[in-house]
This record gives C-alpha cells, structure tokens and sequence, in this order.
C-alpha cells in the first residue's frame, strides 16, 4: 500500500510480518515513506503500530519481511544497529535520567572515549548547532526533572538529532503536552522536515494527524488497512478506516437538568508532598444531574483537587460537602459509603492492580462489601460472577474474568474501572481523565456512560486535560490556572476562550 | 523480544523451572565436591540416604523442615504486603522466650495438650512483640523495615543473653539455659507418623509442631487468597498508590501484616524449644531465620512452595549433616557451600533459564 512518490523513499518495509504467540500484530505490512515528509501512523490501541515501530527500531525482529532505508536492506538487529541506520525514536514515556543534565543525557552512551571532559565539549558545541538549526532550544545544564514536559521531549529529540537520526519516530509525542507544547512541538518538527528529516508521527489523534502529516496510514487489527495524502482525506474517513464502523465523533447530549448540590467545595486548599501550595482557594459546587468540567494545562491542581476530594490527599484547609454532610479529611473508603465514586486519572497507578487478575480489580475499593464475602473472607465465586455481569454489560475484551489485567488493551482496562464505579450506582462521579489512552471505540462508549449518569440524576465531575473532551460532554466548564479556578463557562464556549484562561491570560 | 510477558503453564513455571535450577545447583555443588577431591555422586548418595534413608534420617529432616517451614511462611506474609521482615531471626529468638514462659509456669499442672494452646499464643505474641516495633516505625516513620528488623535481630540477641544468663539460668548451673521442662511443657514426638510407613523414629526430634507448621500452611493460604485482610495486603504489596485509591490504610495494613509474620516467626520456636530440647537455650533459632528468605523465595511466596522449599532445606541440613560425618574432608562450612549454590540458582538466579526454555517452548508447541 504506497502512494507513488516524487521523493525517494526514507522507509521501505517489505511484507513484514510479526506473531505473538496467537496474537498476529502485524500482517503482511507494506509501507513507503517518503524522504523530508512527516507521515502519520493511527489506529486504536492493540492494532500493532507500536509493533511495527519496535521492529523498525529493533526491540523485536519481524518474522517476516524486508526493512530498507534509504533504498538499502538493512537487518535491524537492535536498536544500536537502528540507530547506525539513522534511526531515531522519541519514546511514549521518556527515557532520559532525571537527575542528569540536559547534556549528560544527550550524550549518554555517546560519550566518546573513557573520559568525560572532551566528550562534553564536542557534545555542547553540538548541541549548540542542533538547537540554531532547529529551534530546539534547551539549557544543556538544566537538570531534568526540573524542565516541564515539553522541554524534556525536546531533549529527547535532540538525543536522537546528535547521533545521527535522519528519521524520527515518535509515539504518541503529545500525550503529556499542554496545548501550547504540543503548537511548539509541532513547529519543531516542520522545520525538521524542511531540513530534510523524515518524521513518523505514531497517535490515535485525529486532529494531530489532520494538522501536521503529509501522508497517513491507517492500521486496524495488525493490517495497514489505508494509506492517504493527508490533504485528500477527513476526519471521519480516517476515524471510520480505524474502528472498521462509522463512528460518532461528537457525542450527543441533551439539555442538563441541575438539581440539588451534591458536591461542594469551599475555600479549598491543598499542598502537594513538598508544601507547595497546588490548589489555591478553590470554590464551586456540582449539582445533581449536570456535569461540570475542569479545564486545565496539566500540573495546574486538577490532580490534587480530585485526589482531595477522593480522599487520597489531606487538604491543608478548608471543606468539602457530599450531599450536605461534611467529608474532608474522610479516607477513601468513607467516601465510597457517602456515595463518591472515582474514576482516577492513573488506572495503571491507582484504578488497577496491574498483577491482578480482572476479578480481583472488579471490587477494588469496594472489597469489603458484604456482597463480596461475609465478614472477613472473600466469596470468589460471587466476584466472579459479579465481574463476569459487568464485562458482558460493558464489552470488556477478551471476556475472561481470569486474565491478568496487564493483558487488556487500554481501552479495555478503563471500561473495568468505569464499570466497577458506575456500577454501584454512586451518587456522584468524579472522574480524571476518563480516556487517556483509550481507543476512539471505547471512547464513544465511556463517553455515553458518564451522559447516561447524567441524566440519571448523578452529579459528574469531570477532570481532563483534552479540551475537546471538556467541551463536548461539560454543563459548565471551570478553568484551573496555577491552582486557582480563574473563570467558569458554559458547556458552549469557545475553545479560543478557553485556550486563554488556561494560559493565565484571560479571565 | 523480551520472553517475560510470556505466560507459562504452571508445571512449568512451578515444576521443571525449579526442577533444572535445583540440577544446576547439584551440578556446581558436585565441582566443589570434586574439586576437594571426594566423589560427587558417593557425596549425593550420602546425602540423600542420610536425609531419607531411615525413619531417624527422615525425622530429623522433618524436624529442621517445621522449623523452616514457620520462618518460610512468616517471610512470605510480609512480602505479600510489599514488606521483607529480615527480622524472623529474633522474632522466633523472643517466640521462644514466650513458649518458655508458658511451658515453665504450666508443666507442673496440666498435660501438655493443654499447655500447647497457651504455648502457640505465647510463643506468636513475642514473636509479633519483636516485629511491632520495627513494624511500627515503618508505617508511620518511614524507617526502612530491611534495616529496623535487622538490628532487631542483634537488640533480641542481647536481650536473650541477658535473660538467660541473668534470669532464667538454673542456679548453680554454668550453661545459660533453663530448666528441662516437665512434660506438661514438652510437645510430643510423632513416632506414629513416622511408624504409619514403616519408619523408626529413633532419637530425632520430629514433634507435634510439624502439625501446627501445616496447619498455618493453610491458615496462611486462607489468609492471602481467601480474605479481604490477605486482598488488601496484596493490593498494597503491589501498588500502595492503588491501595491508597482503594481507601486501604497503609498503616494498618503494615501493622497487621507484620504482626502476623513475626507471630508465625515466633511459633517457630515450638519446635526446638518444647519439641526437641525441652528448655530455651541460647542461639537456639541458629539461623533458621534466615533460610525462611530463601525458602520463601524458592517457595514462590506460596504456602505449597514453601512446604516444598522447607522440605528441600531439611535435606540439605539433615543430609549435610551426615555427609559431613562420613567424608570427612566435607566439613559442615562446605555444607554451607552447598546451601548456598541452592539458594543462588533457585533463589537468586530464578530467572536465568526463563528465556531459554519460553523459546524453546514455544518452538515446541509451534506458537
């Protein structure tokens, strides 16, 4: 599948073919990318792009098929041999050492020889040069867990730049940027490509793919289902190619029926491990029947709110109302007895035991019902049938109740922590990024559920750092800047508006 | 690829995994062996006749497994909730001084039925004593349980010479010990256990506590798999940001869980001290403690893997034992060796053969 191109090919892959056991990840892939173009993979999670992106850069070994570069068959045997070939990859989750510096990073296991000192003046004249040619600009002696997210992909793309990368991979690159970060990013990789670099950009963003690529493919279940220009095709041919099914992109609501408060938040003050202050004074209500957004760049106090309000964080001062009945400084369990319900924004982190098996994850929160076992044993056999209920009423796939959680697709492991919260039909629902990493199928689906409690009279409150995400399912929208809210909007408003009150700008 | 994620069937995994582990380590073993100039495949025969060979051999095996079996299982719950109790050392150390406590103040008046209860309650109570404090300064000082619990060892070792020394020594006598318990304070030997195949018991020490070890096997299994305390240390033992979004109290669970590891630790003590000896000596636990690591490590934190482990472990000591006495030229420091290579290649190098046997697995059965 290749469109004839004007430019000779960076990437050629040749029928490549990869199994996993009885998982067939890619099928018979064929794939022409053209020099100086930026070319974007999509598909849902599970669909095999990351898979064929690790056979590119050599984690895995096709079992099939041919790789070439530039015109050339190479054997990638790892990724030193990728990296030889002028292959770079940004990674989803960056690799890089926190505590190093920007340069020590960059050169790390580039190092040039047994002492550091000549290798480092070589690196920071490199670096140099990298950051003038392509507007990369970093402090090569900040330290990394000091930069913010978008600075520390940079250097990641500087670290695949200084050895030698004339072709860029990068998965899923915005998932951690703020909006502005994510503008800048892709500035940084149209210069690259007008410098002649190939880009492959790897998302499930539609939007990305339509603002940035030249050409895109599109994988669906391990096969390369369609290759487009960019320019010839839309929005809704690309998510229909994905899912296999039209799809409804914007989710359809009716008119919110507020009724009495359930939550309310007063003079809210909450400080993270290290004393800084994330939440600042923080007033607003959410009612009975309506779904209040919390817009927000990411690190703004939206995670520390909910982690207050859930019970996970102390507040350092100020009250919170469940339904009238004060519920600050209740542990997480009271507030699941008050009717609180969370969807956390980290199921690997907090929504789920990774190790355990989906059963064991059902009940989670909720393990001490007596429904789940009398007194202190548990009854194995009416968690499984519980679960088996839910994974059957949610489309949870594979359907098996036994399967270690590590083993569901993303989307799949947020339908087992929306289910196991919607499902006790909770008075309220607070919910932090209810589709981080989540295919656009299961998307539509979370977002129906949360409408449906909606209009079952819960109130919603809503955390997410996608403004689209915020604005197609919000009443009223909150924005949170520097830990204060600084303005609250309907469920209408411009994206424009928004964009400036979440940079601080506009109230 | 990476061959981690690849799952296994379980007799794989639990079977021919240890199995080849356990080869290796007999084949490196069997280099020393060599190496010193005796005969590697006279030394295992040795060996195994003298760790199962006769109903005495087994006895004494069986008796050095309770012991491990206890220290096995107390390690085992604490990693279950995230936590390595270093600490079963002292904590079957003090068990013994609690067993003792019972043993002396009840011998005179009732059969030792009715001792054992009080002496499995007295003996788990110093067990968990020994553990509260380290348990305690973990879940709300954030002192490291590794260190708190290893220094334990060495305050419990000390406060055990005193005791002895001071306290408990009978008067008149110089060995720091106490008086024999009566047989209202002794446990009884399991001739018939031994008897039912063929066996006799002879002078070994087997007791009525290896019953008790089985019996917490279950408890333990009951314990982790079965209730919402063993869901909740899990939970923590896994992801303690999860068990804080689940509402499960990180000091609680850290409190109870240790509470229970250093019980079991300290139930330990019933078999040296009122199964065998019949009086608390200095350093009686000898090192017990410390092979519960890596019986719990072997054991794969399982109760089953653990009476496995343990069992594996008695043979070493017993058969050790016995191999040290008919080939001279193997001291009991070479036993050790040899323990060792055990631990390092089913312990420490768990994974070494992993890779190698998913490929060829999977070549096999065409996947």
């Amino acid at each position: 599948m290749s469109l004839d191109s004007p430019k000779e090919p960076a990437i050629e892959l040749v029928g490549i073919d990869k199994k996993f056991g009885a998982v067939h990840a890619n099928r018979n892939i064929n794939l022409t990318v053209a020099k100086g173009s930026i070319h974007g993979i999509i598909g849902e999670n599970g669909a095999g792009k990351s898979t064929l992106m690790s056979i590119l850069y050599g984690f895995y070994h096709a079992d099939q098929g041919e790789i070439r570069i530039f015109g050339k068959p190479v054997a990638i045997r790892d990724s030193q041999t990728a990296i030889a070939s002028g292959i770079g990859m940004v990674h989803q989750h960056f690799m890089l050492v926190e505590n190093f510096t920007v340069l020590e990073n960059v050169m790390l296991g580039a190092e040039g020889g047994q002492l550091l000192r000549k290798g480092v003046a070589t690196a920071r004249k490199e670096l140099k040069r990298l950051e003038d040619d392509y507007g990369l600009e970093v402090d090569p002696d900040a330290v990394i867990e000091e930069l913010p997210v978008g600075s520390q992909q940079r250097v990641e793309i500087l670290k695949a730049l200084y050895r030698g990368a004339e072709i860029l991979i990068l998965d899923e690159p915005t998932g951690v940027l703020t909006p502005a970060e994510a503008d800048h990013l892709f500035k940084v990789l149209r210069v690259l490509r007008d410098q002649g670099k190939t880009i492959i950009l790897i998302t499930h963003k539609l939007r990305e793919i339509m603002a940035i690529t030249d050409t895109v493919s599109v994988m669906r279940r391990g096969e390369m289902v369609a290759t487009r220009r960019t320019a010839e095709t839309t929005v809704e041919e690309l998510a229909e190619l994905m899912v296999g099914r039209r799809v409804l992109l914007r989710v359809e609501k009716g008119g919110a029926n507020p009724g009495k408060v359930l939550l309310s938040v007063r003079n809210l003050t909450v400080k993270d491990s290290r004393g800084v202050t994330m939440v600042d004074d923080v007033s607003f209500d959410v009612r009975a029947g309506e779904i209040v957004g919390i817009a927000g760049v990411a690190g703004n106090g939206q995670s520390e709110l909910l982690e207050a309000i859930a019970g996970i964080r102390k507040p350092a001062s100020g009250e919170i109302f469940i339904d009238g009945q004060p519920a600050a400084g209740i542990d997480p369990a009271g507030l699941r007895d008050l009717g609180l319900a969370h969807i956390p924004e980290d199921r690997h982190h907090m929504g789920l035991v990774l190790k355990f098996e989906e059963y064991e994850n059902s009940i989670l929160g909720y393990h001490r019902d007596e429904r789940y076992g009398r007194g202190a044993m548990l009854d194995l056999d009416a968690i499984r049938k519980d679960a088996e209920e839910k994974i059957a009423k949610y489309d949870i796939r594979p359907p098996n109740a036994r399967l270690r959680t590590a083993n569901f697709s993303g989307g799949n492991q947020q339908k087992i922590v929306v289910a196991r919260e919607i499902e006790r039909d909770p008075k309220m629902l607070i919910i932090g990024q209810p589709t981080r990493g989540v295919d656009i199928g299961a998307i539509e689906f979370i977002h129906k559920r949360i409408i449906e409690m909606r209009d079952a009279g819960k109130a919603v409150l809503l955390v997410s750092v996608e403004l689209d995400e915020i604005r197609s399912l919000s009443d009223r929208i909150l924005v949170m800047f520097a830990g204060k809210v600084v303005g609250e909007k309907s469920g209408e408003a411009g994206e424009q508006t928004l964009g400036l009150m979440m940079a601080g700008i506009a109230a | 690829m990476s061959t981690a994620s690849v799952s296994l069937p379980a007799w794989i995994n639990y079977g021919v995994i240890p199995l080849l582990n356990l080869v290796l380590a007999f084949f490196f073993s069997g280099l020393v062996v060599w190496a010193i100039g005796e005969n590697p495949f006279e030394a295992l025969q040795l060996l195994l006749i003298g760790a199962l060979g006769r109903g005495e051999g087994i006895g004494f095996t069986l008796f050095y497994t309770t012991s491990f079996i206890f220290t096995g299982l107390s390690v085992a719950v604490a990693i279950h909730a995230g936590l390595f109790n270093i600490g079963s050392e002292g904590q079957a150390y003090l068990g013994g001084l609690g067993a003792a406590l019972v043993a002396l103040s009840l011998d005179h008046y009732v059969p030792w039925y009715v001792t054992m209860p009080f002496a499995v309650i007295g003996a788990a109570l110093f067990g968990a004593a020994c553990a509260a404090i380290p348990a305690w300064l973990q879940a709300k000082r954030g002192s490291h349980i590794v260190i708190t619990t290893i220094m334990f060892n060495f305050i419990v070792s000390s406060l055990m010479n005193y005791v002895l020394v001071r306290l408990l020594i009978v008067p008149g006598k110089m060995a720091p010990e106490t008086r024999t318990f009566l047989e209202g304070g002794q446990l009884p030997k399991l001739d018939w256990l031994i008897a039912l195949f063929g066996g006799r018991l002879g002078a070994a020490p087997l007791n009525f506590s290896f019953l008790i070890a089985l019996v917490m096997c279950f408890l333990v299994w009951v314990l982790i798999w079965r209730t919402k305390l063993g869901y909740e240390m899990r939970t923590l033992g896994i992801s303690p940001s999860a068990a804080s979004y689940a509402g499960i109290r990180y000091a609680k669970i850290v409190m109870i869980t240790m509470l229970i590891s250093g019980g079991l630790a300290g139930m330990m003590a019933l078999n040296p001290v009122m199964g065998a000896s019949a009086r608390l000596q200095i350093e009686f636990v000898g090192g017990a403690g410390f092979v519960g690591i890596a019986v719990s490590l072997m054991g794969r934190n399982h109760p089953a893997g653990i009476i496995l482990a343990a069992l594996l472990f008695g043979i070493l000591y017993q058969g050790g034992a016995e191999l040290s006495f008919d080939m001279p030229r193997i001291t009991r420091d070479m036993i050790v060796v040899i323990q060792g290579m055990v631990i390092l290649f089913a312990g420490a190098l768990e994974y070494m053969l992993r890779p190698a046997i998913v490929r060829l697995y999977q070549q096999v059965t065409g996947k």
